[in-house]
C-alpha cells in the first residue's frame, strides 16, 4: 500500500507549493494573515479553490456589479444555485446557465456531460422541477480531425446525459470560428418549475443541527477542478484529465427524485449542490449564508476509494452528491427516503456556532478555517484595461460591401456555412421531447414548452455573435441581449430575465478585461431598456490555448413567458397569399458578418449598429400584434441577412416566397443590420397589423410554388431559387462535413 | 379502467404515460413503484420509456428482474393489456414475455424525431381504432431500436400476424423494420415508437391517441360482455 506524504507547512512555504494548487505570493500572505499561522496542506487547498476565480469571481465581481439584478418578478437574483422568477399563480420559473469549457477540451463526452448535470443540480437544489435543458456550444471550424471529435463527442455527452435523466434537450444554438479551435466552449442551462412554496436555499442555520452527505460517494474524480478551470489551456492540459469528473445520470436521476420528495418534508432546513470545489464550497458557503459555522468528521463521508485523504475529499469533483442539513432528531426518516433510491445519506456533521469550517479526520483536527474566510473574503482584484489596437483599428474603417456577384450562389454557399446551416444532425440526438410539454421544438427562434395545468408556456433561448463582440465588446453585449431577446417575443413570449455564461479570455491581459467590461456595459443596457434582469450565471476566463484567447462570448440565455398558449408564434410562413412584411432598415453593416468572414475569410470593421430604444419598440410592437392574433409566422434577422432569413421561412411548409427589396443588392440581401424582423400576415389581418407594427413594411408574398424569388424594386431577378434545392444544402452541410475526410 | 405505470428507477417517460391516460383519456391511473408485489387491482399495465437502471449491463435487463416483474407476468397470463414502450419494450423482451432483441441503431447514435408508421395489424385490442395499412406519425427516441430476431420466430411473427406497426422507412436497423410486436394471445404490445407522446396536437400530434383509446374500448367491451 502507498502512503501519501503531504508536504508540511514549512514545506508549503519555503518551496511555495501554494503557486501548484492556483494562489499567488501575496494571496497566500493573506490566508497567513487571516489564520494567523501557516495552513497545513489541505487548508491551503481550501483556500486555493474556494478563492479561484471559478468560485470566488476575484476578478469579475467588479464587471458583475454593473448587471441590473432586481425587478419586482424576480424572487431570487445571483448568489443561490440559481436563479428565480415569479410567473403567476404560485408559480415560478428557476433557470441558471454554466460553462464545462475547459473539462470539455480535454475530455468532451464527460466535460459536457457533467456540465449538464452540474446545471441541472443548481436548478433541483432550489427545490425545482427541472422541465428542459438548452446549450451553448463553440468549436473551432469543422476541417481538422480533432475539432470534429470534440463536436461529435460533446454532442454526445450532452445527449447521454440529458436523455437518460428525462429532462427535454429543447434549444440550442452551436457556432463555429476558428478562434475557438483548442478551446471549445460548452455552456448548459436548465431550466426548472416551483410552486414558491417549495423555494429552498442553501443555508446551514440552527446549532446542533446534523449536517448529511446524500448521493453518490466521493471518488478521486475531478480533484482541484475549479482551479484546472481557471487556468489558461496549454499543450499539456491532457496531463489535467484526471481533474475531470465522470458522469453518472442514472445516479442523477435517483438524487434529483429523492431531493425532490425531501424539499416537501419539513425536515429539510438547507440544501446544496456539491459543485465546483465539493464539499468545501458547499459546506463552506451554507455556513457563511446562515452565519454559523460547520464541524465535519470525514471519517463519516462515504468513500468509492480507500485510502483518502483529507485534502482529496475535500477538493473532489465528485458528481451527483449533496449537502443537507436537516432538523435534529429527524435523521432516520431522511436516510429511509434515500434508502427508497438506493441513494447513501450520512450524518457527516453538525451546525455549530463558531463560524468555523472545522474537518476531523481519523480522530485529528484536520483544519481549522473561519467560514467567512473561505466564502465571501477572497480578494478582489480591480484588473487594468486597456483599449486593444485592433479596436481603434477597426473603428476608424469604413463600411463596405463585400464583393458579390452571383446572389443566388452566395446564398446557398452561406446556408451550408456550420453557422447558418441546419443543427438537426446535433437535436436528432437530443431527446426533445420527454416530458410532454414540448410545444416549439429545436430549429425555432426559441423553444416553447408548456406549463401544464396552466394555459401558459415558457419561451426559451441561448444566443451569442461573438464575433461582432470581438469587434465591438459594448455594441456586440447590446446585440446579445437583444437578438435573445427578439428570439423569444417572435415565438409570442415576453422575456422575463437573463442568465449568462461570460466566456472570455485570460483576464489578467489588459485588453481582454477591456473586452469584459464594455460587454457588461452593454449588456448591462441591453438588460435595463429591454427589461431583462441578469438573475444569475457563471464566469469562464482563461479561456485560451498556448496564448491566443477565444473571442469574447457572453453567453446569453433568456426566459420569457407566453401568457396564453395561443399566442405561441412559428417562424415557418402558414399559407399561401399571406403577406410578407420586413421590419427595420438594411444598412451597409457587414463587420463581423457571415458573408464577410466567408468572402474575405477574416472578420474586420464595424459590428452593425443598435439602437435599443428602436429595439423596445419594435419588440413590444410584434408581441402585440402577435397576442392579437394577428401575425402568421415571425423571424428575425440574423446571421446571413435577409436572404437567409428568407430561406429558413420557406423551409417548413413546400411553399414559395415572392419578394422584392430595395437598396442595393449586396446590402438588401446579406447585410446583418439589427432590429430587423420578417413576418407573414394573412391578408384579412393586413390593415390591423400594419397599425400596430409601424416599421413594416411590406416586401411581398408568400406563394405556393415552392420557389424562393428576390427581385429589385425595378423587377431585376437576384435569386430564383428552388426552396428544396436551398433546403437539402442548408441540411446536408454538417452531415457532409462531418463524414468528409481532410 | 384503471391503469399501473410502473416506475423502476430511471423509468422517465412515466409522466407522459400516466398524462396520455389520465388526462386525455379520463382513465384512472398510478404510479407504481418496481418493489410492489400485487397488480391484481389494476386493469391494464403500462410498462414506460425511459433508462432503468441507467441501460447497465443492457437495456431492460436488470429492470426484468424487479419484483413487479412476476407480477407482470401473472398480469399477462390472466390476460390483461400489457404495454410496453422503448424501454418498456426492450424489459419486455429482456423478460423473454416477448420474442426478439432491440440492438443499438445502426448508426450508433440516439434519434429523436417524429416517423411514420404503418399499422399493420389492426384486429388487435391495442389497434382496433386504426384501419389496417393507415398510416399514422409517431416521435421516436431512442438508441437501442433496432430490432432483431432470428429467421425462425420471424417467421412465426408472420405467420400469427403479430408485427402490429413497422417503420414507413428503415433508418434503425429494425428486421424487415419491425416497430411494434404484440404477443401470440395478443394481449402483450411491445413498440419502439412514442404513442404516448403523440396525444395532443399541441405538442405535435395526436395520431397515438387511438391506440388508447383502442385498450379502454376493448377493455369495456369485455366488461360489459361478462357482466
Amino acid at each position: 500500500m502507498s502512503v501519501t506524504l503531504e508536504p508540511n507547512t514549512e514545506q508549503i512555504k519555503q518551496q511555495k507549493i501554494y503557486q501548484q494548487m492556483g494562489l499567488s505570493d501575496s494571496e497566500f500572505a493573506m490566508v497567513e494573515k487571516i489564520l494567523g499561522r501557516t495552513p497545513n496542506y489541505t487548508e491551503t487547498g481550501l483556500f486555493s479553490v474556494m478563492w479561484s476565480e471559478h468560485c470566488s469571481y476575484k476578478n469579475s465581481k467588479p464587471v458583475l456589479a454593473k448587471f441590473p439584478t432586481k425587478a419586482p418578478r424576480v424572487l431570487q437574483g445571483p448568489g443561490e444555485g440559481a436563479g428565480i422568477v415569479d410567473i403567476g399563480d404560485g408559480q415560478a420559473v428557476v433557470f441558471k446557465m454554466e460553462s464545462h469549457n475547459h473539462p470539455s477540451a480535454i475530455e468532451p463526452y464527460q466535460g459536457a456531460a457533467t456540465g449538464v448535470g452540474g446545471i441541472i443540480r443548481d436548478v433541483f437544489s432550489m427545490g425545482a422541477r427541472p422541465v428542459a435543458l438548452l446549450n451553448s456550444l463553440r468549436f473551432g471550424e469543422l476541417t481538422t480531425p480533432r475539432v470534429k471529435y470534440l463536436f461529435e463527442e460533446v454532442v454526445a455527452g450532452i445527449a447521454g446525459y440529458g436523455n437518460c435523466i428525462g429532462i427535454p434537450t429543447v434549444g440550442g444554438e452551436v457556432q463555429f470560428d476558428a478562434s475557438y479551435d483548442g478551446n471549445p466552449l460548452v455552456n448548459a442551462m436548465c431550466v426548472g418549475l416551483i410552486d414558491h412554496k417549495d423555494i429552498q436555499k442553501g443555508i446551514a442555520s440552527g446549532v446542533g443541527n446534523p449536517v448529511m452527505y446524500v448521493g453518490a460517494k466521493t471518488g478521486r474524480d475531478g480533484i482541484h477542478g475549479a482551479t484546472f478551470a481557471s487556468e489558461e489551456l496549454t499543450e499539456s492540459s491532457g496531463d489535467n484529465r484526471p481533474a475531470v469528473q465522470v458522469g453518472d445520470p442514472f445516479m442523477e436521476k435517483l438524487l434529483l427524485e429523492a431531493c425532490l420528495e425531501l424539499v416537501k418534508s419539513d425536515a429539510l432546513i438547507g440544501i446544496q449542490d456539491m459543485g465546483a470545489a465539493g464539499l468545501t464550497s458547499s459546506s463552506a458557503e451554507m455556513a457563511s449564508k446562515a452565519g454559523s459555522g460547520i464541524e465535519m468528521d470525514l471519517d463519516h463521508i462515504p468513500q468509492r476509494e480507500t485510502g483518502m485523504t483529507a485534502y482529496e475529499m475535500m477538493l473532489s469533483e465528485s458528481q451527483e452528491r449533496m449537502l443537507i442539513v436537516v432538523k435534529k432528531g429527524r435523521e432516520p426518516e431522511i436516510v429511509e427516503l434515500f434508502e427508497k433510491y438506493g441513494l447513501d445519506a450520512v450524518t457527516v456533521g453538525k451546525v455549530t456556532d463558531d463560524s468555523t469550517l472545522r474537518l476531523l479526520h481519523k480522530g485529528e483536527v484536520v483544519a481549522e478555517v473561519p467560514v467567512d474566510a473561505l466564502a465571501e473574503d477572497a480578494p478582489v482584484y480591480h484588473k487594468p484595461s486597456s483599449v486593444p489596437a485592433y479596436f481603434k483599428e477597426y473603428q476608424l474603417m469604413d463600411n463596405v460591401e463585400p464583393a458579390v456577384e452571383d446572389f443566388g450562389g452566395t446564398l446557398t454557399a452561406l446556408l451550408k456555412q456550420p453557422t447558418i446551416a441546419s443543427k438537426e444532425w446535433v437535436y436528432d440526438q437530443y431527446d426533445h421531447q420527454v416530458r410532454t410539454s414540448t410545444v416549439v421544438s429545436p430549429g425555432s427562434d426559441a423553444a416553447v414548452i408548456r406549463v401544464r395545468g396552466t394555459n401558459k408556456g415558457l419561451a426559451m433561448t441561448t444566443d451569442c455573435n461573438s464575433r461582432y463582440i470581438y469587434l465591438d465588446p459594448e455594441t456586440g453585449g447590446k446585440i446579445a441581449v437583444a437578438e435573445a431577446a427578439r428570439n423569444v417575443v417572435v415565438s409570442g413570449a415576453k422575456p422575463l430575465a437573463i442568465t449568462d455564461c461570460l466566456n472570455f479570455g485570460n483576464p489578467e491581459k489588459p485588453e481582454i478585461f477591456w473586452q469584459l467590461e464594455k460587454a457588461a456595459d452593454g449588456m448591462s443596457e441591453a438588460c435595463t431598456i429591454l427589461d431583462a434582469p441578469v438573475i444569475g450565471g457563471n464566469v469562464s476566463l482563461y479561456n485560451e490555448t498556448n496564448g491566443t484567447a477565444i473571442y469574447p462570448t457572453p453567453t446569453i440565455g433568456l426566459v420569457g413567458l407566453v401568457e396564453d398558449l395561443a399566442h405561441v408564434t412559428t417562424q415557418d410562413a402558414k399559407d399561401a397569399g399571406d403577406l410578407v412584411y420586413l421590419i427595420g432598415e438594411s444598412f451597409t453593416e457587414f463587420g463581423g458578418s457571415e458573408l464577410q468572414k466567408m468572402v474575405e475569410g477574416r472578420i474586420f470593421g464595424k459590428a452593425p449598429s443598435i439602437n435599443l430604444t428602436i429595439e423596445a419598440q419594435r419588440q413590444q410592437q410584434i408581441l402585440a400584434a402577435i397576442q392579437k392574433g394577428l401575425v402568421a409566422s415571425a423571424h428575425d434577422v440574423a446571421e446571413g441577412g435577409v436572404a437567409v432569413a428568407l430561406a429558413e421561412k420557406a423551409f417548413g411548409n413546400g411553399l414559395g416566397l415572392d419578394i422584392a427589396l430595395t437598396g442595393s443588392a449586396t446590402t438588401a440581401l446579406f447585410s446583418e443590420s439589427q432590429s430587423r424582423f420578417i413576418l407573414t400576415v394573412s391578408p384579412g389581418n393586413a390593415s390591423q397589423f400594419e397599425e400596430i407594427v409601424r416599421d413594416a413594411r411590406q416586401i411581398g408574398t408568400v406563394t405556393d410554388t415552392g420557389e424562393l424569388t428576390i427581385k429589385s424594386e425595378d423587377g431585376d431577378v437576384w435569386i430564383n431559387d428552388s426552396v428544396e434545392t436551398l433546403r437539402s444544402a442548408w441540411k446536408g452541410a454538417i452531415p457532409c462535413l462531418l463524414k468528409s475526410e481532410v | 379502467m384503471k391503469f399501473a405505470v410502473i416506475v423502476f428507477p430511471g423509468s422517465n417517460c412515466d409522466l407522459d404515460m400516466y398524462h396520455a391516460v389520465k388526462d386525455e383519456l379520463g382513465e384512472e391511473a398510478d404510479y407504481v413503484w418496481h418493489d410492489s408485489t400485487d397488480l391484481s387491482s389494476y386493469d391494464g399495465i403500462l410498462l414506460p420509456g425511459g433508462f432503468s437502471y441507467g441501460d447497465y449491463l443492457r437495456c431492460g435487463a436488470i429492470a426484468q428482474s424487479s419484483p413487479v416483474m412476476d407480477e407482470v407476468r401473472k398480469a399477462a397470463e390472466a390476460g390483461k393489456p400489457v404495454l410496453g414502450i422503448c424501454n418498456g419494450f426492450q424489459i419486455l423482451t429482456e423478460a423473454g414475455i416477448l420474442p426478439g432483441v432491440l440492438l443499438r441503431n445502426k448508426n450508433l447514435k440516439f434519434m429523436c424525431r417524429t416517423v411514420s408508421l404503418k399499422v399493420e395489424n389492426a384486429n388487435t385490442q391495442f389497434t382496433n381504432e386504426y384501419a389496417e395499412g393507415e398510416e399514422i406519425r409517431i416521435p421516436i427516441a431512442h438508441g437501442e431500436g433496432n430490432y432483431y430476431c432470428d429467421d425462425a420466430t420471424y417467421e412465426q411473427l408472420k405467420k400469427n400476424n403479430q408485427i402490429v406497426f413497422s417503420y414507413a422507412d428503415d433508418f434503425n436497423g429494425s428486421r424487415n423494420n419491425i416497430a411494434g410486436i404484440i404477443n401470440e394471445r395478443g394481449n402483450v404490445l411491445g413498440m419502439m415508437p412514442h404513442p404516448e407522446r403523440a396525444v395532443s396536437d399541441l405538442i405535435g400530434g395526436s395520431d397515438g391517441l387511438s391506440l388508447f383509446k383502442s385498450i379502454v374500448k376493448q377493455w369495456r367491451e369485455a366488461n360489459v360482455s361478462h357482466a
